[in-house]
């Protein structure tokens, strides 16, 4: 791949008291492409996205930006180097409108008083930027606005800070299918500009449609991360609920295949 | 905010039939002054319920002030007025700053802690006024600030630098929205609204000017105007033109999506709570001044509960996140008038309270209503 990878995990821990949730965790993520994390309800999805947020700690493994090791120490340290998230929900203020939402605790000041103008042209340009036609005006509470809209609101303020990497956690666990095709098009559209995106999602019709690289999480570990065209629907579901591929240890099973070499399989030798 | 006005001119009208001095000069004057307490600590508490909070102590916060005002300046020894003010200001500040840091840092719920607070600071309020019960003021200053007026003059003055303030601010704004290509209302609305605002201006300002005494003259624009004003066009801009301002929303809007923006939600209701104590001491100066006295009379605990009724008659939620300052002076106009218009009726006071406890419950329905078509929501 030519691509820079951006962000690479190895060996993550992290366990919460006797409970080990993740249990050594190997996952590389690359610019201008979607990488999908799959896996099964309690697999340590939710869990690994918080270590890289700095919403949790990890307990050991080392994690590096654009090859350079870094320490997430908090939420701001992550906004910092340049990755942003889209929770499920959560994400927004009904109360407030489209440009206060995506300017929240970042606005842009004259003095000390707020520059409403600025922020509502920069909030239609980045909207507009990508695609996002369906919002009338950038002025609406966002209360007024459907699920998906209100979805492409909290990525496009993700992207609006010069991120380099957006995490989405289930972003279209709550929508419909029409909502859910709007949001992922403008998820293929963050890869196309050249963003790195990391997307947690259940729906593997999803997950096969929009993604590059797929990674399957199972009971704490990596079980393998391939590309898109290496799997199809069924052995992705024997993936995440076996750790195996017709009775095989995936990685095992893949490199018979034949797949590209991935750099990051390792570690799930039980 | 619509619900309100219709709700104002029904009340006016009703009692307006009932009893002909209701809309004289003199007595709506007097309205605005016998509500400036209530729009006081109304103001207040709008800041608190917009980020889903209640604060049930600054009625007794605005005891506590008024009785550190009045013994300061007392006597010939006495503090000037100035100092006497600064330290009940401070001390109602710093009174809500600590219940907004015991409910931050204990996590505790403000409806407990403030009501600990209004128990707490009614018992302090007596123990400083002492076996004496009374504490009279002298201070001409402090005495005219709820009972002194300004000549006419400087009222239409006044009247006039707002009026072309805030044409230009309307119009400047409307122009830099269109050069921007930003949505802007129609040209018509914008002087619509500067009209209106005009036309209320020269309104108050002329029922000011007409003689009111009975025995002697009485004209001039009571000084509270000006200082009800002065709150009301400073917490408007904080909400609406500050980032603070919308950080208050966003916490009473979603609280866990404002911690996840970044901002620092323990902060901002610490400084919440301390606005609310700050705007309480205003109210309990008010009282005292009105009054020229403080005694253990004060009830701050219906005081507080009128405040949290006129907040919300005036359009603020009771669930967060929506409410202006401006709707504390118009629910505490309407408890005015409800007091005022079944005063003049000769109507006791337990009628008073069931009619006020109606228009509550109506407000409250319709700000329920309102919730539920939530895609109404902000727009009132
Ligand atoms: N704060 C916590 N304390 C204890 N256990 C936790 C905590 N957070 C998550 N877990 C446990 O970790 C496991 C993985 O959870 P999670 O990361 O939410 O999985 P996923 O997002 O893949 O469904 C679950 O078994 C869950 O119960
Ligand atoms: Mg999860």
């Amino acid at each position: 791949m030519s691509a820079p990878t951006l962000l690479s995990l190895r060996d993550i821990k992290k366990s919460f008291g006797a409970v080990q949730v993740l249990l050594g965790v190997d996952l590389d993520i690359k610019a201008g492409s979607v990488t999908a994390l799959v896996g099964d309800n309690g697999a340590g999805k939710s869990t690994l996205i918080k270590c890289i947020a700095g919403i949790y700690q990890a307990d050991s493994g080392q994690m590096s930006w654009e090859g350079q090791p870094v320490k997430v120490a908090n939420p701001k340290a992550a906004s910092a180097v340049g990755i942003e998230f889209v929770y499920q929900d959560l994400a927004l203020c009904d109360n407030l409108d489209v440009v206060q939402n995506m300017f929240l605790g970042r606005e842009r000041k004259r003095g000390f008083l707020l520059d409403h103008n600025a922020m509502e042209v920069a909030a239609r340009d980045v909207l507009t930027g990508l695609s996002v036609t369906t919002v009338k005006s950038v002025r609406q509470p966002v209360a007024s606005l459907s699920g998906g809209q209100r979805q492409s609101i909290a990525v496009a303020k993700a992207v609006m800070w010069n991120s380099k990497l957006v995490v989405l956690d289930e972003p279209t666990a709550a929508l419909g299918v029409a909502q859910t095709k709007q949001v992922l098009a403008l998820v293929r559209r963050l890869a196309e500009r050249g963003l790195g995106v990391l997307l947690i999602s259940h729906n593997l019709e999803d997950v096969l449609s929009v993604s590059d690289s797929i990674a399957v999480l199972r009971l704490g570990r990596l079980v393998t991360q391939v590309q898109r065209d290496e799997v199809d629907s069924q052995q992705l579901v024997e993936l995440i609920t076996t750790g195996r591929l017709r009775g095989e240890l995936a990685s095992d099973a893949l490199r018979q295949a034949g797949a590209a070499a991935q750099s990051s399989t390792s570690g799930i030798e039980n | 905010m619509l619900p309100v006005l219709v709700g104002l001119v029904i009340l006016a009208v009703i009692f307006q039939a009932l009893n002909g001095n209701f809309l004289t000069p003199g007595n709506l004057v007097n309205l605005m002054v016998q509500g400036a307490v209530y729009m006081l600590l109304a103001m207040g508490m709008v800041f608190v319920l917009l980020i889903g909070e209640v604060d049930l102590s600054i009625g007794f916060i605005g005891g506590v002030a008024g009785v550190i005002v009045a013994t300061l300046i007392y006597g010939d020894a006495g503090n000037p007025w100035y100092t006497g003010i600064a330290c009940g200001l401070l001390a109602g500040t710093a009174i809500g700053i600590f219940h907004g840091l015991i409910i931050t840092i204990v996590r505790l719920p403000s409806f407990v802690v403030t009501l600990a607070g209004l128990l707490a600071w009614n018992g302090v309020m007596l123990i400083i006024l002492g076996n004496g019960g009374t504490v009279p003021i002298q201070d001409p200053v402090i005495v005219s600030l709820a009972n002194g007026v300004m000549p006419s003059t400087i009222g239409w003055i006044i009247a006039a630098c707002l009026i072309v303030l805030f044409a230009a601010d309307n119009l400047i704004a409307d122009r830099n929205r269109r050069r921007n290509g930003n949505a802007v209302r129609a040209p018509l609305m914008t002087y619509v609204r500067i009209g209106l605002v005009a036309a209320l201006a020269i309104a108050i300002v002329g029922l000011c000017s007409v003689n009111r005494g009975n025995f002697a003259p009485v004209t001039g624009v009571p000084w509270i105007v000006l200082i009800l004003l002065f709150f009301v066009i400073t917490w408007t801009v904080l909400l609406n033109r500050t980032a603070f301002g919308t950080y208050i929303y966003a916490i009473g809007g979603n609280a866990e999506a404002a911690r996840r923006a970044g901002i620092a939600v323990g902060r901002a209701r610490v400084l919440v709570f301390g606005i609310s104590g700050l705007m309480g001491a205003v109210a309990g100066i008010i009282y005292a001044s009105r009054l020229r006295s403080v005694s253990t009379n004060l009830d701050g605990g219906t005081l507080v509960l009128y405040s949290i009724a006129a907040a919300v008659i005036g359009g603020t939620s009771l669930f967060g996140g929506r409410g202006k300052a401006v709707h504390a002076i118009l629910g505490g106009l309407v408890i005015a008038m409800i007091d005022n218009g079944m005063g003049l009726l000769g109507l006791s006071a337990a009628t008073r309270y069931v009619v006020t406890g109606i228009v509550l419950l109506i407000a409250v329905s319709v700000d329920a209503l309102a919730r539920r078509g939530g895609a109404n929501a902000g727009l009132s």
